[in-house]
């Protein structure tokens, strides 16, 4: 028996391109995901984060381009087509939680903004 | 059942209400209404009649419409006079011999303008003041006359005056009475009015009795005074007073007053039971009301009376407040003191020509009366003293004395509910408080839900401070903040960015905020940031704040893509720029379009073709439209006298003037202007933020218009205007917007929820009343001179540039785009289109 690796990470991009409080899409394995890095916050633990550049709503692969934030608790992204709050850890939307975008791991590695490819 | 029928012979303001009025009654579907008037249309606002020589139309001026009466069933017969009743058969019958039967009749024939037996009055160029077409007569007249007299020193007089005066005539008044305005103002109060009226280039002839008017000299006519005087004039203005318009009550024998009037009880019945009088025809305790807020309560007590209700006309204030050739004018109750043993305070400021007098009781505890010339601040105030009869503070005299720090409020929290606030639509503070309490928590919903101030509008400061001392009540915060993050209106935040000198959004929230921000506050405040210290959008420190229009220097489309708008300054283009967008729309298959704004507009275009496409159109000359931004987008003009036949200053020179100095100026919304070359107005500037209109002597200044959602008609802020005192104002005033307003408030809201509106808004920019004129003009200097375009500033810098890609890790395009062919261009294909074509066009 042997265990098999099931999840590796990718490198996308030197971590100096993707600027504090913006977003930068990258394609991992056919998918488009939106990257985000957050102003360093004693309230969160880390300052990437990972979801789904798809918007639902807007239908269209625009997440990336959207002004992050925080509603209350949530620190979130806003849609830049029509402004619903996606929540940065959940995917949730928080204007119609039955809207749901898929959420990725990343992680900063030498320098480096890479994502947890999903099996 | 067969319906009860109500006659109103006159349709003016009062006429008009009373429908209003029997209509929202729940008795109206068993109603029958006609209404006959004698003058060719339907009821429009007299009290805003002088507006019409600034620029209003009789269609402004309308109260209503003949669609809402024909909605509500209302009968209306216009250019018809009522000339008999006859009362035992319950009939009348009109001048084109019509006969209608009715169960009740409404006299609300008005008044007429008083014209003192002279001979000559009867002369072509004589004139009053009461109509549109007698507007219409004036306006005629001025046009071939120099020099202008009215005959009345009173409130119309005056308000004929200046309208005179804006047509252009050396204006005199000629007043009997020893002063001007003798019924509401005292000695002091007129002797100021009238040095302030003077100073205005208006001649005021004080203690002249006319005694004929003959033809004149060097005028068209010679007035001769009872003293031997003599004036000569073009044109004279009868505005001697008013007199009820009673002949109808006098040939058909209702009861009458000595001196006119048709007398009227507490329900505003006539002698006859089944006839009413109404508004400034009736003669109530042997009063005429010559105001429209009496008038209206009265039409309400009709109503009422007719429906089976109970109210009961009990008299009406007097008191005025308004604005006379620009002089501020208020009088209250007793101005004179004449009440038995009545005690004054008098506060008389010669050098900043202000007057006030408080009128006391015996002992000084209760206000019987004021009158404010210069400064009419304390009106509402002393108004509601008043009106609810309440005890004045221990040193009454503070309420007038000049503010020395805080000025002593009186808190409207004192003010019993049923204190009238707003007397054109008789509403309560009861009843603005009850708003409140539905939810209304701003003066736009306290407005349609009460009509509190939707009239004269003299009541909108005292119905603020009663809805906001009313959300106090309720504990609901009267909370401007700008969201979760800044307990800060954006007027605030704009104080603090500009006297903190505050350069980046980091910076004012670890003083002034809390959280991480949101995409409400951060682009607000990249807007003002950029607004003071103008730095390049997509520095690092600024990057995040930008909505995704201003981080991609596009606007973003519904497929994810942007468009491309060159700036085309005035719409002036050559053909070489021309063949350039038609050779790089074609290169990138981009959809075109000529856009609404005189530019041309790109479609389609993604984020890596961006910063190629701008290469392209930079080198051929041109720089970004900034369609994407909170920030001026385009100033129309139209051909102006270069080319066309009616042009009188050069409006495209202007236009493009105009909008290479304002472009790349980010403000809390979009700006717009345009500049016409004469009064036919092809570049329709009245519809913009600023609107620019040539005259023969220089420029027009309108301001505040909009298109969209809600249009607005800008308003005419300054006339005649040289090129340089044009800018002027411009700076302040955009400067001005851009601290004041609110987030994505566009002027037109903004004015109009300024307190103190355009005349407020002219002191500050044309008078420098805040004193502040100079630090918003260098603040628009400063912005003129470190504007940059932003995407040559972009395309210029390889670290930015790698943000233009779909993704930071591959070369490829969005996958999700597709496209169909449209008369020969391409545009984004449907969610349908997508999943049954599949087909995608690169
Ligand atoms: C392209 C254009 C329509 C066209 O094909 O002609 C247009 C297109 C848009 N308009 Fe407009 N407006 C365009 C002229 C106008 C005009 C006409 C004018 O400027 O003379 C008006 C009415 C005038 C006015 O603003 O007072 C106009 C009133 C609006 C409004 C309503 C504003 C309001 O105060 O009610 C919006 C919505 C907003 O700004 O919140 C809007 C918003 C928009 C947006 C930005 C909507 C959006 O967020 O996507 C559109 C994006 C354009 C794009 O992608 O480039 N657009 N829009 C016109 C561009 C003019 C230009 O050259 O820059
Ligand atoms: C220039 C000006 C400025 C003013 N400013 C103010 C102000 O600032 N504040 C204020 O409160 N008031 C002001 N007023 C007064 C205000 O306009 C009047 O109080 C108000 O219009 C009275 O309304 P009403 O309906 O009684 O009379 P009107 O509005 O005069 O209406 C009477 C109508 O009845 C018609 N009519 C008369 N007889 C007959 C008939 N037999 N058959 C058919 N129709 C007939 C008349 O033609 C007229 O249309 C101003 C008036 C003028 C002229
Ligand atoms: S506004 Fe006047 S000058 Fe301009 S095009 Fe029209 S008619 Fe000619
Ligand atoms: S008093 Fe005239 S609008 Fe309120």
């Amino acid at each position: 028996m042997s265990t098999t690796i099931s999840t590796e990470w990718v490198s996308i991009c030197p971590d100096q391109d993707l600027l504090a409080n913006t977003g930068l899409c990258a394609l991992l394995d056919g998918e488009q995901v939106a990257i985000y890095k957050i102003n360093p916050n004693p309230a969160y633990s880390q300052d990437l984060y990972a979801i789904s550049n798809y918007d639902p709503i807007g239908k269209a692969n625009v997440l990336s381009r959207g002004i992050l934030g925080n509603i209350g608790d949530h620190l979130v992204v806003a849609s830049p087509l029509y402004k619903q709050h996606f929540d940065l850890i959940s995917g949730e939307c928080l204007e119609d939680p039955e809207q749901r975008v898929k959420t990725y791991e990343v992680r900063r590695f030498n320098d480096e903004i890479q994502l947890k490819k999903t099996v | 059942m067969s319906k009860q029928r109500i006659i109103v012979v006159g349709n003016g303001m009062v006429g008009h209400r009373f429908i209003e009025n029997l209509m929202d009654s729940p008795s109206a579907d068993n109603l029958e209404v006609i209404t006959f008037s004698e003058e060719p249309r339907l009821a429009y606002d007299r009290v805003q009649l002088s507006a019409y020589f600034s620029g209003s139309t009789a269609e402004d001026l309308s109260l209503t419409s003949e669609g809402y009466y024909q909605e509500r069933g209302v009968n209306f017969v216009l250019n018809d006079k009522v000339v008999s009743i006859n009362k035992s058969e319950k009939y009348v019958v009109t001048a084109s011999g019509r006969e209608e039967p009715y169960d009740k009749l409404v006299l609300a024939t008005g008044s007429y303008p008083f014209v003192p037996p002279v001979p000559g009055k009867d002369q072509d160029h004589c004139l009053v003041y009461r109509t549109i077409e007698d507007l219409e007569a004036i306006t005629d007249s001025a046009k071939t006359s120099k020099v202008g007299v009215v005959v009345g020193g009173g409130l119309l007089g005056l308000e004929a005056a200046s309208a005179l005066k804006n047509l252009g005539l050396k204006t005199h008044v000629v007043e009997f009475a020893p002063r001007l305005m003798a019924v509401q103002l005292d000695e002091g109060g007129g002797k100021l009015l009238r040095r302030k009226i003077e100073d205005l280039d208006v001649t005021v002839h004080t203690e002249k009795n006319t005694q004929e008017i003959v033809p004149g000299e060097t005028c068209r006519y010679r007035m001769n005074f009872a003293d031997g005087s003599i004036l000569e004039t073009d044109m004279v203005l009868f505005s001697a007073g008013i007199r009820p318009q009673d002949e109808l009550a006098r040939e058909f024998d209702l009861e009458m007053g000595e001196r006119g009037g048709i007398v009227i009880n507490n329900q505003c019945q006539t002698s006859d039971e089944d006839i009413y009088a109404i508004g400034e025809c009736a003669l109530w305790e042997g009063r005429i009301f010559g105001l429209v807020a009496p008038g209206y309560t009265m039409a309400k007590v009709a109503v009422s009376h007719i429906t089976g209700g109970t109210e009961e006309f009990t008299g009406a204030d007097m008191s005025t407040k308004l604005k006379l050739l620009g002089v501020d004018v208020a009088s209250i109750g007793d101005a004179h003191g004449n009440t038995p043993g009545a005690q004054s305070y008098v506060y008389n400021d010669e050098v900043n020509e202000i007057y006030k007098r408080l009128v006391v009781s015996e002992d000084n505890t209760r206000l019987l009366g004021a009158v404010l010339v210069g400064d009419v601040e304390a009106y509402g105030n002393l108004l509601q003293l008043k009106l609810n009869d309440m005890a004045l503070p221990d040193s009454p005299e503070t309420l007038i004395a000049p503010a020395i720090g805080d000025a002593p409020a009186m808190g409207v929290d004192a003010l019993p509910d049923t204190a009238q606030i707003c007397s054109c639509f008789d509403v309560s503070k009861g009843a603005i408080c009850g708003a409140v309490q539905n939810g209304c928590t701003d003066m736009g919903a306290i407005k349609s839900e009460t009509l509190a101030s939707t009239g004269c509008g003299g009541c909108a400061a005292m119905v603020k401070q009663v809805m906001d001392s009313e959300l106090e009540n309720l504990g609901v915060e009267v909370c401007n903040d700008i969201c979760e993050h800044f307990a800060y209106s954006r007027q605030e935040l704009a104080d603090i960015i500009r006297i903190k000198g505050i350069n980046t959004f980091d910076e004012l929230l670890s003083e002034h905020g809390s959280g991480l921000g949101c995409e409400i506050c951060k682009p607000a405040i990249g807007s003002i940031l950029a607004s003071y210290s103008n730095e390049y959008i997509l520095k690092k420190e600024h990057i995040g704040l930008q909505d995704t229009n201003d981080v991609y220097l596009g606007n973003m489309q519904k497929d994810g893509t942007y468009s491309v708008v060159p700036r085309v300054p005035g719409g002036e283009i050559t053909p070489e720029k021309l063949i350039v967008l038609g050779e790089v729309a074609k290169e990138y298959d981009l959809y075109t379009k000529v856009t609404g704004g005189q530019r041309i507009d790109l479609f389609g275009a993604q984020l890596h073709e961006l910063p190629e496409i701008w290469r392209k159109l930079i080198d051929a000359g041109f720089e970004t439209g900034h369609a994407y931004g909170k920030s001026l987008r385009t100033v129309k003009s139209c051909v102006g006298s270069t080319w066309c036949r009616y042009g009188v200053q050069d409006s495209v020179s202007m236009a493009v003037a105009v909008e290479d100095r304002y472009k790349g100026l980010r403000s809390p919304h979009k700006l717009k202007m345009a500049v016409s070359g004469c009064t036919r107005e092809c570049a329709e500037a009245q519809s913009k933020d600023v609107g620019i209109i040539a005259t023969e002597n220089g420029w027009n200044l309108y301001v505040c218009g909009n298109g969209g959602m809600r249009p607005r008609h800008a308003d005419l802020f300054a006339t005649d205007l040289d090129d340089e005192t044009l800018i002027k104002y411009v700076d302040r005033f955009f400067m001005f917007y851009i601290r004041t307003a609110d987030r994505l408030q566009r002027t037109s809201v903004w004015l109009e929820n300024l307190e103190g509106g355009l005349d407020y808004l002219r002191e500050v920019i044309i008078d420098d009343k805040l004193g502040i004129c100079e630090e918003l003009e260098s603040e628009m200097t400063k912005v003129v001179g470190t504007y940059q375009c932003e995407w040559k500033t972009t395309i210029e810098d390889p670290e930015k540039l790698k943000r233009f890609s779909h993704f930071i890790n591959a070369d490829e395009p969005d996958s999700n785009l597709a496209f169909v062919e449209v008369r020969g261009q391409r545009r984004p294909a449907t969610d349908e289109e997508k999943i049954t074509a599949i087909e995608i066009v690169e």
